[in-house]
């Protein structure tokens, strides 16, 4: 099969978000003053945007695109995710422009580093093979472990080594798993591309139980993958890294980390699973709902007792994740009535989605208090409120909407996964997980408590946020708000990316 | 019927008095239009919120909303007209007072239960503020107490409401209090007394009930007078409005079974508020721990719905609704009194006075009017509120109910006793430099007098529309 100019087009986000890298580093060679390098990468990510724009508009509802000889599909799905990396990336380039000081003269390359990855994070998102997916991963995997290093700082250093090791480890184990899934069907393929491959559903559903070992081949390589891609995911019992990475990366990585990364690698479970094994969905829905359980419990439990900031959001995440989780497990069964974005793939979609806009907000205030404080202990936060009033406010904002409480966007996400739990029968589930938000209310209204009822630490006064924080923290703050009271349009585009997934 | 906020400095106080005001103009509109005959949900706006969920933006007034919709502007108006001389930030302390007053409004109009909880909470942030900047004494401390409490019940009004909703089938599931009011509450996911619990926590940290009433002393104390004002007449109410609504409301037989341990709580609240009471030394923190004594006749009220198929239930349920609404204007009035007492003392020390009717002849008849109806005497509306609870109570619990009589001869003791140590006795020179009250101050006063005795005289004024909602919830029971 041929490749044509139309191939390149659907890639054209994947594709641009990599350019950009290169003309950033190229751009640094030439141009010392990295502002002006910044201003060009925020620039040049309008490309990728206004791609995913345009294809997203050039899609059916239910359809998908496919290209390179159906090595990659292009459907709402994807795109869904591939804004949010586009977010995510853009966040940085605007949240970070302070930080980022500390880098020069290599603050570009810090940059193109991130776009590296996001390339392979929306790749990720699109990929249609088993093949696809690990060159994927490990494309947005490797600039992450230079990225986390960046500090140059012991404890920074000691981060990347981690996340390079266990990300080496959780690779061998998914790529033992894709090989039983490969022995087992005898094929790569998981999304249908209109090829003459058959895909690994076809194959369960056709021949896979004549085989002498049944399923069980299938299901092993299930779990292999599960494991591999739960370190990523950062789910219990795959999550021991995540705290220190998110403590010893420089803080902007830590929110790309927390979002892009996370969304983009629960986008690959979903697709592998819903459409990939689907067939089996019985077996390893309770395995996520386990999972889900137990992620929440612990990561909300241990989150209780966290002294540093981006420790404490370390374990949040976990405790997000599993959240996630809970509409992952929802997806095995559907229920009478449903619509697409209410089923469990849908409601995870929509929380994914509130979940990146709070957490970059609360990442965003991170970054102002970090540049100013220099501390990152919950202490250093004292008396924030009448030192730094905005940031205080915003990320009391983010605190809300992480705990769940309405109006903010987090309620609806809980909302939704609870919703698509109980009606998947896994009542036990969705009780666990609002017993989880009240133990969460517990530190996170503690962060709320230093920040306004602590004096402040010192009394030499601290600037305020600059131009380029304040527009992060509004545009990420105000989406959180808006479609906390008003989520029409949010629950409009989960269900677009929902159908093209579930039909 | 929910207005927003103004802020200019000079004008401010202006602008929240017509605001008020027309609000005020507005509740006595819709309590006068109201068809007490036609009963039922009127006045209602309806649009839909979040579709995916059925969440929609409806009010509406029924009888049980529409007394407590005029209280509320009742003291909305009190509150602006005593803050009068507030001169920090002026423009940011009305807007809160306005904001505080249509987050209430939204929680007695809410037919929506995420409508509701989001208007329970919007009423957080400007009382929290209200106390923490103009507040006086431990503000920071009494202010985050105070949110962390109501936070912390809001959080089980959360988890129940959540598995209220997710209880019914797909395409069933509603957030519509009207809808599920005739539901059925058996069979839901968790056991229907959880539930209740749920709520219950939230409006008992409200009310407040023994032993989640701690924080309302110290708010009261260190809060501003018109905040004071508004805490005690309005915002306790809303825990009240939220047990009637929808801990009896929805959860009729739930709220029968647990009638005996409500029944002991209240009268803890009644009898462990006054004796605290008697040895305040205080003037905001005894009316402050009146108002726990007095919010146990709420509870009472509600415990007697227990006694099921007599004849005296209607009466237990309409004297709970109506001791909300009397406490509101009578406590308002206690606080305003207090409050400008305090504002010409600078104290609230009540072995300092002595003899103050002298100087404030007109603050001291204030003081003695609220007083008498806050110990009940009859052409008062305490004292109609307070003989239908008893009487319900005592057809349900005769002996628990004859202790519970004790709260108001301890109200006789203490009230008159403060009266008699702070308005009268050998004149004192050192207050004879105090004026007595303006023009502002005795409007302020006049507004919730008049209702007092009102009610007092003529209380079918208003247990006929609390009557006309609340019977539908008596007739669940097969009474």
């Amino acid at each position: 099969m041929g490749v044509d100019a139309r191939d390149f087009y659907l890639i054209l986000p994947q594709l641009s978000l990599g350019m950009l890298g290169l003309l950033l580093i190229f751009a640094s060679v030439l141009n010392s003053r990295s502002r002006e390098t910044q201003v060009i990468g925020l620039l040049g990510l309008l490309v990728p945007l206004l791609a995913c724009l345009s294809l997203w508009s050039m899609v059916d509802d239910s359809g998908a695109e496919t290209a390179f000889g159906g090595a990659l599909v292009v459907d709402k799905f994807s795109l869904f995710f591939a804004l949010i990396v586009v977010g995510a990336v853009a966040w940085v380039f605007l949240a970070a422009r302070e930080y980022l000081e500390r880098f020069s003269p290599h603050d570009a390359e810090m940059l193109a580093l991130m776009l590296f990855s996001a390339s392979g994070l929306s790749l990720l998102a699109s990929a249609a093979d088993l093949l696809t997916i690990y060159v994927s991963l490990e494309l947005a995997s490797l600039p992450v472990v230079a990225l986390v290093a960046f500090g140059k700082t012991e404890r920074s250093t000691e981060a990347g080594i981690k996340y390079l090791l266990l990300s080496a480890l959780s690779s061998a184990i998914l790529l033992f798993g894709f090989a039983y899934l490969y022995g087992a069907t005898g094929t790569l393929q998981v999304v249908d591309a209109g090829t003459a491959e058959p895909t690994i559903s076809d194959m369960i559903r056709g021949s896979g139980y004549a085989v002498p070992f049944g399923t069980y081949p299938v299901l092993i390589g299930a779990v292999m993958a599960t494991a591999g891609f739960g370190f990523k995911l950062s789910i219990v019992p795959f999550q021991m890294w995540t705290p220190d990475v998110y403590e010893g990366a420089p803080t902007p990585v830590a929110g790309f980390l927390a979002v892009a990364s996370k969304a983009a690698a629960f986008a690959v479970v979903i697709r592998l699973f819903h459409e990939g094994l689907g067939e089996l969905g019985k077996d390893w829905s309770t395995l996520f709902a386990v999972l889900a359980g137990l992620t929440m419990t612990v990561g909300n439990l241990v989150a209780i007792s966290q002294t540093n900031l981006k420790r404490l959001l370390g374990y949040s995440a976990i405790a997000h994740a599993g959240y996630v989780l809970v509409g992952l497990a929802s997806m095995a069964q559907g229920a009478e009535g449903q619509s697409a974005v209410t089923s469990g793939a849908g409601s995870a979609l929509f929380y994914l989605a509130g979940y990146a806009l709070t957490n970059l907000t609360a990442f965003g205030v991170l970054i102002i208090v970090i540049t100013r404080v220099g501390g990152e202990d919950l202490d250093d936060l004292s008396g924030m409120g009448r030192r730094i009033p905005f940031a205080a406010f915003v990320l009391s904002l983010a605190l809300i909407s992480l705990i769940g409480i309405p109006p903010m966007v987090g309620f609806m996400g809980k909302l939704f996964v609870f919703n698509a739990a109980v009606d998947s029968g896994l009542v036990w589930l969705a009780l666990l997980g609002v017993i989880n938000s009240v133990i969460s209310a517990y530190y996170y209204l503690n962060v709320l408590r230093i920040m306004y009822f602590r004096e402040p630490r010192g009394d030499e006064p601290v600037s305020g946020p600059k131009v380029a924080e304040t527009m992060a923290a509004i545009a990420t703050g105000s989406g959180m708000v808006i479609f906390g009271i008003w989520p029409s349009v949010l629950i409009g585009i989960s269900q677009d990316a929902a159908r093209s997934l579930i039909g | 019927m929910v207005f927003g906020t103004r802020r200019k400095p000079r004008v401010a106080r202006w602008m929240a008095l017509t605001v008020t005001a027309i609000e005020l103009f507005l509740a006595i509109l819709l309590f006068a239009n109201y068809d007490v005959d036609a009963g039922g949900f009127q006045y209602q706006q309806q649009m839909s919120w979040i579709a995916t969920f059925d969440i929609q933006y409806r009010l509406g007034a029924d009888g049980l909303s529409v007394p407590l919709v005029l209280l509320n502007g009742l003291l909305g108006l009190t509150a602006v007209l005593i803050s009068w001389d507030v001169s920090d930030r002026p423009h940011l302390y009305f807007a809160c007072l306005l904001v505080l007053q249509a987050a209430v409004m939204g929680v007695f109009l809410a037919l929506d239960l995420i409508l509701f909880f989001v208007f329970w909470e919007l009423e957080l942030i400007p009382m929290f503020l209200l106390i923490s900047m103009w507040g006086s004494g431990r503000r920071e401390y009494s202010a985050m107490k105070f949110l962390l409490f109501t936070l912390l019940g809001s959080a089980f009004m959360l988890v129940a409401i959540l598995a209220l909703y997710l209880s019914f089938p797909p395409g069933l599931r509603t957030f519509d209090m009207t809808v599920l009011a005739e539901r059925s509450m058996v069979d839901l996911i968790v056991p229907t007394s959880l539930v209740f619990w749920g709520f219950l926590i939230a409006f008992a940290v409200k009310l407040p009930i023994f032993p989640l009433h701690t924080w309302l002393p110290d708010a009261h104390t260190d809060a501003p007078t018109a905040v004071s004002v508004m805490l005690a007449g309005v915002l306790l109410k809303m825990g009240g409005y939220g047990l009637l609504r929808i801990n009896a409301g929805l959860f009729t037989e739930e709220l029968a079974a647990l009638g005996p341990m409500l029944m002991v709580l209240g009268l803890i609240n009644i009898l462990y508020g006054a004796f605290i009471v008697l040895r305040q030394t205080d003037l905001k923190r005894m009316v402050a721990y009146s108002s726990v004594s007095h919010m146990g006749f709420v509870v009472v009220g509600l415990a007697s719905v227990a006694a099921a198929g007599d004849k005296f239930n209607v009466a237990g349920l309409n004297g709970a609704a109506l001791q909300l609404f009397s406490h509101g204007v009578i406590t308002g009035l206690l606080f305003v009194v207090v409050g400008l007492i305090y504002d010409r003392a600078h104290t609230r020390h009540i072995p300092d006075f002595g003899g103050i009717a002298h100087q404030m002849p007109l603050i001291s008849i204030g003081f003695m009017l609220a007083g008498l109806a806050s110990l009940g005497l009859p052409t008062t509306s305490g004292f109609a509120a307070e003989i239908m609870i008893f009487l319900a109570a005592y057809s349900a619990f005769p002996w628990l109910t004859t202790l519970a009589a004790f709260g108001v001869v301890l109200a006789s003791g203490y009230i008159l006793w403060a009266a008699q140590r702070t308005l009268f006795g050998p004149r004192l020179a050192r207050w004879d430099n105090l004026e007595d009250a303006r023009l502002v101050d005795l409007t302020a006063m006049a507004v919730l007098i008049i209702p007092i005795f009102v009610v007092g005289v003529y209380p079918r004024i208003l247990t006929d529309m609390f009557g006309n909602a609340l019977a539908p919830i008596l007739s669940r029971m097969g009474a």
